[in-house]
């Protein structure tokens, strides 16, 4: 700037133009620099899953090795505790997504009395610290005192799985509910179907995919669960209350291999529904334009056609 | 038919009466079993006596524990308020610049989370460790002292809090943000919303300055050398990126899911102990810790109730205030 007046105009439009590109760019570097940041602790759990650690501790990289994904049970105990994990999150599943289901039926599809409280009480454990629902189910078990609560063991486990399930269950169901076209009931209702039927053969499968949601997510959160866990185990032990325990004098390396299969076996699944209810809700080509499709691509047309 | 009609009339409540009657008998009544507890005398063996005199216990664990509780706040608030700087650009990001990419961003947000909490905090022991993979190289290199560490702080705690408890934050902030309808931003550009000055550059300022200065000194820093970093870059962000359109139209459309998020965020983290326990020391002990060490290793069960009680009560009241204040719908539809 020269003090005359036309580099100063054309300063301010260069200014500007710089500040749109920082504005721009600057964001997505910051995005990829959060994503890196949430992607880090997952790939180290992935690349010591593939160390050689000469002790137990295995939190210094050594070297590669393969040896724990060919052999991932071999560490005494961590083939039981994974089982019991899993069973835990079976069943808790099973029974959390059933009482679940009901509920949000119950809140979508009738006006009643005690609703609003309902409404707060499937609201309430999912505000409450998992400190506090564990805790609070410990002397509840304590003041019993007598088998099967105490002392704690896997029926305590379950108890306390399927209570922390049960709220995220009734909310993603509901969230499918509410987009429900109720036309689709009538329609069966008005062609001799009664209610049963009307169920099975309508409502159960559009609202399938949400109880399936539901379930995952009721099946991760289980599987994973530490702190409330750890209150109710007694002498039982999950996976997580496995890591827990040997975190002080060393995670081996068979955790991680376990860890890291879950994250894939879990992302691969997600990926997957993701795709198939991509397929599922792709809307229909009009007629002309499928014929033209057809032509073009036979074998997709045909499956388009199939799934209509 | 009357037999017919009252059967429509119970139909809601067979279908709740399970799953609610499990809630009140394993969430709602443990709730006063612990108020109970609190009030015990006697040990395991012996057996417990409840008596009103043991209302010492509160003020007696209130004045041992009270600095866990207050590092508790702290912590969750500085986690908090982490989370709120990560999430935030992030959420908009993925909401108003993801295009076509957006189901995939918002996917490997989430994605993280399908490991387990205690690997993904084992993880972050492994990265901070003072001789770790991120520390030994800049050691190396003489960048950083042979002295400098993170793990065993406040500053590992608080980081590790965050990182686990981000998608509480990321998730409403987004949910909110995606609403928004953005042709009420191209019309504020019409209306020549531009650059936000001069208020850009003092908001900034202020803000910049107060946040790095409150998480300094919640990290137990020197807080004048942070507070002069956040004033500055607030400073700049203020005046340079912040536009009238995004002051006045885009943040206070969000504003509902960075309260549903803080909410969310605050909660677990004040009642975390995983990361005090596996990234911390004994100077960052959080009152999960104690509860936790009370419950599981001492068998104190009135002391440990008694803390948990005042955390819960603490907790509900906070929850309480805010439905009263803003509803739950916020809460509950993106949890």
């Amino acid at each position: 700037m020269t003090g005359t007046t036309a580099p100063a105009q054309h300063a301010r439009p260069r200014r500007a133009a710089a500040i749109r590109f920082l504005d721009r760019y600057l964001l997505y570097a910051y995005t990829a620099f959060a994503i890196l940041y949430l992607m880090l602790p997952v790939a180290v759990m992935a690349l010591f899953s593939v160390n050689d650690p000469p002790g137990k501790s295995n939190v210094i990289w050594h070297g590669f090795s393969f040896d724990a994904w060919l052999n991932p049970f071999g560490v005494p105990q961590l083939f039981d505790v994974v089982r019991t994990s899993v069973v835990v999150a079976l069943l808790s599943t099973i029974a959390a997504t059933t009482l679940g289901t009901l509920i949000a039926l119950a809140l979508v599809r009738y006006n009643f009395r005690g609703s609003a409280a309902t409404n707060i009480l499937i609201f309430l454990p999912m505000a409450t610290p998992e400190i506090v629902l564990g805790a609070s189910l410990l002397t509840l078990f304590v003041a019993i005192g007598d088998p099967p609560f105490f002392p704690t063991n896997f029926v305590t486990i379950l108890i306390a799985h399927i209570m922390f399930n049960i709220s995220y269950v009734v909310v993603t169901v509901r969230a499918r509910l509410y987009g429900f076209d109720r036309h689709l009931e009538e329609a069966a209702m008005d062609l001799g179907a009664n209610e049963w039927t009307t169920f099975w053969k309508v409502t159960f499968p559009m609202i399938l995919p949400g109880i399936m949601a539901a379930a995952l997510l009721a099946f991760s959160l289980s599987i994973d669960d530490y702190v409330i866990t750890a209150f109710t185990a007694g002498r039982t032990s999950t996976f997580p209350i496995f890591i827990w325990g040997s975190a002080r004098i060393g995670v081996p390396v068979q955790v991680n291999v376990i860890g890291t299969a879950f994250f894939l076996i879990a992302v691969g699944f997600v990926a997957l529904t993701t795709i198939l209810q991509n397929r599922a809700s792709r809307p229909l080509p009009p007629p002309a334009a499928g014929r033209e499709r057809a032509e073009l691509e036979p074998g997709r047309a045909a499956l388009t056609e199939a799934e209509a | 038919m009357h037999a017919r009609q009252w059967l429509n009339r119970l139909t809601p409540y067979l279908l709740l009466a399970p799953g609610i009657l499990w809630l009140l008998v394993f969430y709602a009544y443990p709730g006063v079993q612990m108020f109970i507890s609190s009030f015990w005398a006697g040990t395991l063996e012996t057996g417990f006596t409840v008596s009103l005199d043991n209302w010492t216990t509160y003020p007696a664990a209130l004045e041992r524990y009270g600095p866990q509780f207050g590092r508790s706040i702290v912590y969750g608030a500085a986690a908090t308020t982490i989370c709120f700087l990560i999430a935030y650009p992030l959420a908009y990001t993925i909401a108003f610049r993801g295009g076509r990419y957006k189901s995939l961003l918002l996917f490997m947000v989430i994605a993280p989370f399908f490991t387990s909490f205690l690997l993904r905090t084992q993880s972050w022991k492994i990265i901070l460790g003072d001789d770790g993979i991120l520390f030994g190289p800049l050691k190396d290199l003489g960048l950083l002292g042979p002295d400098f560490r993170v793990l065993a702080t406040p500053v590992a705690v608080v980081a590790g809090i965050a990182y686990n408890f981000l998608p509480f934050m990321t998730l409403p902030i987004y949910v909110s943000l995606e609403k928004i309808d953005g042709r009420l931003v191209e019309a504020a550009k019409d209306l020549f919303a531009g650059p936000w000055r001069p208020g850009g550059s003092i908001a900034g300022g202020l803000v910049g300055g107060l946040t790095a200065g409150g998480l300094a000194a919640a990290f137990e820093y020197d807080i004048v050398p942070f507070a002069i970093l956040g004033v500055v870059s607030g400073v700049l962000i203020g005046t340079f990126l912040l536009s009238e359109s995004f002051i006045r139209i885009v943040l206070p459309l969000s504003l509902p899911g960075v309260f549903a998020g803080s909410l969310l965020t605050f909660i677990p983290a004040m009642g975390d102990f995983v990361n005090a326990e596996l990234l911390g020391n004994t100077q960052t002990r959080m009152i999960g810790n104690v509860i936790q060490s009370r419950f599981l290793e001492n068998n104190d069960y009135p002391t440990a109730a008694a803390l948990s009680f005042m955390l819960m009560v603490g907790i509900l009241i906070a929850v309480a205030v805010y439905a009263r204040l803003l509803g739950t719908k916020e809460l509950t539809s993106s949890g």
